[in-house]
């Protein structure tokens, strides 16, 4: 029997998002599934962000803060080696500090952060709360406000805060994302909320929200793939923005990447476990359709685009 | 494609005299639609009949397997694309390269690696599953060389043996056939010879050829000469091609039964660079290679790669669970800490990981809640004050322990009062709610 290959096209297409002002970073904007150019159009790379705070990152662990010291005492110092060192393609930069179990520092203080770091960079921006549901509404309305037209990523907006975030993002120009909590009907229910506002379903990013290998990472891969082929195979528009993978934060606490080799000789050099940790995290979750990453370790975002690289 | 009840129905002997226990052949051709019946049970279907039927309810992927006893390999048998549609069958195996250029002691090394590569997660056994032997030499000689060599460190572990040489083939898959190890390495060039050992020892044959279509005709080939156990190698290297021949072979297997390519698939990943390496490997982890061979097995490889195989193989509707009961962590007095939370493995794993990190001896109970986490337990009902109470009292504890106090997870605080009315005697004092301040909780205690 001849070999027909099976290939499939689709009705639906991913949004293309597209942040920055200066040096622009465009990703999303596929009609297959990621990576399949063997079928159809996927004319770009998914964009991998550095993670940086507003406070030092003291509570990191060790493998991957010893990488920024010297230069993570201050956020604007710590872009731009990000930036110019690490050649980082875009910055996520989450205020941390605003969180009322950590600094609680106000929206100013963020507000005047954010301006200072804008300012140092080229690269896109993303700013990121504290995930304290009533304090980040107040303090990424304020941050957006200071970041107008510079066309930033703004969040995340959950269902308990959406619509403060998401009129402040509206209002100075910049992308947004929608964050639920492992769920394919949540988060379509939230970018339909969000988009009844009028907020610009082409400007969403979709966080189905992240989890690291181990644990839960098979959630996080399910509902992301769900959402991808409902988004190609049904043209269901609320499921057509680009999907985040907000790596770092969830591999950097498990056990893996803190283990010591002398306590867990089994698991090996924990340097390199950590960073493969984030490695394939982030490596599976491309896989299940992430078009849009936040990871903290250099050598394990260079992995990725080398992947990235041979399956371009 | 599977046939309909009424596709099968026109091929059976439309007698209707229930010999199969079912009223009328049509009612039996719907159960064997639905695979709740064997053919086998209908005395009078005909020869013609059986073949047809037979080789549309084949599984769309052959399954083979390699190795023998407790190391043997199961491969094939996946029926869907995406994980959340069914639970993946048969776990991709992990298989490390050896090349019988290098040295005896190097070669020994790496046998012994493999034989000490297997960790506990979440209560599986996990390891290397496969040693591939390269005749990177081509030398029949060394080759057999190699083979002894990993066989004196690691005698039970399942084989690969990739070469393209017949002689060198034969000699090889001679002093190791009894251990049912692959053949890899039939191509256009050497088929007939390459087919005629893996018949002669019973062993399943890997086939290569460049592309898809010149696969199909090669496999074909061997079925008509005899050989029907393969695993199969498109020649995808690059992770770009791996992706689009996987993809290609489980869609033509799955959704057009396309017996030609409906083998197990072969994955190379080897890379100089370990953490791409590693990406190579998840991505044939988690798009459809029943092996992925890489270069070298560094224990923190290997857990993150077993982790990612057991995360993306578990059943998406039933999820890891440990078995409910009293679990003791260090030795635990008969004053130390209680506590309670609930089955799912992922739940139970970390709970008791950071109480053994606070090095506070304890009593951890651990309630049947269907494998579900604490909050999602509770919000289904599952994880309540009388069920808590109940299992308490059942388990006999009482007998046990000195002060009836009860540590329950932070997020359940809501349950306390209504456990200590269910509980007379017994004190509930609410723990922190994430598992990493439990050893500030306990140690300050
Ligand atoms: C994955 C998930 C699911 C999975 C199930 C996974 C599983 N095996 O349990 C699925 C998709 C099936 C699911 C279903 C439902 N879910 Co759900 N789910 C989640 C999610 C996203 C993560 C849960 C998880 O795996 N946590 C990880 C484990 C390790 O956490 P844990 O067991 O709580 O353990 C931690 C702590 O409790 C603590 N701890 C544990 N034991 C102990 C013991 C002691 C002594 C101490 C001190 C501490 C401690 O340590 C652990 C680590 O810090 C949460 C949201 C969230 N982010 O938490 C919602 C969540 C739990 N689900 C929720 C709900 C409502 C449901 C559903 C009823 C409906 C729905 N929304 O889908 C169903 C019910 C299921 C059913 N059978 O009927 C709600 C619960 C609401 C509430 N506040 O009670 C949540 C909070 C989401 C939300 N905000 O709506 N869910
Ligand atoms: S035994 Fe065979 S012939 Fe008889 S009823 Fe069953 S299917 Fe029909």
């Amino acid at each position: 029997m001849a070999f027909v290959a099976p290939k499939e096209t689709y009705p639906g297409k991913v949004f293309q998002v597209g942040i920055g002002t200066e040096k622009q970073a465009v990703f999303g904007g596929e009609n297959v599934l990621t990576f399949h150019s063997f079928e159809g159009n996927a004319p770009n790379r998914p964009l991998v962000a550095y993670e940086i705070q507003d406070i030092p990152p003291d509570d990191w662990s060790e493998t991957v803060r010893k990488v920024y010291e010297g230069v993570s005492g201050d956020p604007v110092t710590w872009a731009k080696y990000c930036q110019d060192t690490l050649k980082a393609r875009a910055i996520a930069l989450r205020l941390l500090g605003t969180h009322p179990d950590r600094e609680n520092r106000s929206a100013e203080d963020a507000t005047k952060t954010v301006k200072e770091v804008l300012s140092a960079i080229q690269v896109p921006l993303i700013v990121l709360g504290s995930n304290h549901v009533e304090k980040d509404s107040s303090v990424l309305v304020a941050v957006a406000e200071a970041a107008k037209d510079r066309n930033c990523i703004i969040g995340k907006a959950q269902e308990a805060n959406y619509k403060t975030i998401a009129a402040a993002a509206m209002a100075n120009n910049h992308k947004l994302i929608a964050m639920s909590e492992l769920d394919i009907n949540l988060s379509k229910q939230l970018n339909i909320l969000v988009t009844q506002m009028g907020f610009d379903k082409e400007r969403l990013i979709t966080d189905p929200m992240c989890s690291a290998l181990g644990y839960g990472l098979e959630y996080t891969y399910s509902v992301m793939e769900r959402i991808r082929l409902a988004a190609l195979t049904q043209n269901d528009a609320t499921m057509q923005p680009p999907m985040l993978g907000d790596v770092g934060m969830y591999v950097w606490k498990v056990k893996e990447t803190q283990a010591l080799e002398a306590d867990l000789p089994h698991w090996g050099s924990l340097e390199e476990r950590g960073i493969a940790w984030e490695t394939v995290t982030a490596g599976a979750l491309m896989m299940a359709g992430a078009e849009f990453l936040i990871m903290r370790h250099p050598k394990a975002v260079e992995a990725v685009e080398r992947f990235v690289d041979e399956l371009m | 494609m599977a046939l309909s009840g009424v596709e099968i129905f026109k091929l059976l002997p439309k007698t209707n005299c229930k010999k199969c226990g079912h009223p009328t052949c049509l009612a039996f051709a719907m159960k064997l639609a639905q695979r709740q019946a064997s053919l086998d049970a209908c005395p009078d279907v005909s020869e013609e009949a059986k073949k047809v039927l037979g080789e549309a309810s084949a599984p769309p992927i052959r399954p083979v397997s390699f190795g023998v006893g407790s190391m043997s390999v199961k491969m094939g048998e996946e029926t869907v694309l995406f994980r959340h549609e069914k639970k993946f069958v048969n776990p991709c195996a992990v298989a490390v390269e050896v090349k019988d250029t290098m040295e005896d002691g190097e070669i020994q090394e790496i046998a012994d690696g493999v034989m000490h590569s297997e960790i506990d997660r979440v209560g599986q056994k996990l390891r290397i599953d496969a040693i591939l032997i390269n005749n990177a030499s081509n030398d029949s000689a060394r080759f057999e060389k190699a083979v002894k060599a990993v066989m004196a460190e690691a005698p039970d572990v399942a084989l690969i043996l990739a070469t393209h040489n017949p002689s060198a083939a034969e000699a090889a898959v001679k002093l190791v056939a009894d251990k049912k190890p692959i053949l890899y390495g039939a191509d256009d060039s050497n088929a007939e010879a390459m087919a005629s050992i893996a018949k002669t020892h019973k062993v399943p044959l890997g086939v290569s050829a460049k592309g898809l279509d010149a696969l199909s005709a090669l496999t074909e080939k061997m079925k008509a000469l005899g050989v029907e156990d393969l695993v199969i190698d498109s020649g995808a290297r690059s992770a770009r091609e791996i992706l689009e021949a996987n993809t290609l072979v489980r869609r033509a297997a799955i959704r057009k039964n396309f017996k030609s390519l409906g083998y197990p698939v072969i994955t190379f990943a080897q890379r100089d660079d370990h953490m791409l390496e590693a990406l190579v490997a998840t991505l044939g982890i988690a798009k459809y290679s029943s092996i992925v061979v890489v270069s070298s097995i560094e224990k923190w490889k290997n857990v993150a790669l077993f982790t990612l195989r057991q995360n993306i193989y578990t059943d998406p509707q039933v999820p890891m669970q440990v078995e409910q009961k009293i679990y003791k962590i260090g030795e635990p007095a008969a004053d130390s800490p209680f506590m309670i939370t609930t089955n799912f493995s992922l739940t139970y794993f970390i709970v008791s990981g950071e109480v053994e990190n606070s090095k506070v001896p304890c009593r951890l109970a651990v309630m049947d809640s269907e494998g579900l986490s604490v909050l999602t337990a509770w919000a289904a009902g599952k994880f309540t004050a009388s069920k808590i109470a109940q299992f308490i009292q059942e388990s006999g504890i009482e007998n046990e322990i000195k002060k009836k106090e009860l540590i329950i997870p932070g997020y359940v605080a809501i349950l306390s009062g209504a456990i200590e009315d269910k509980l007379p005697g017994w004190k509930v004092t609410v723990g922190p709610r994430e598992a990493n301040g439990i050893p500030a909780f306990l140690k300050s205690r």
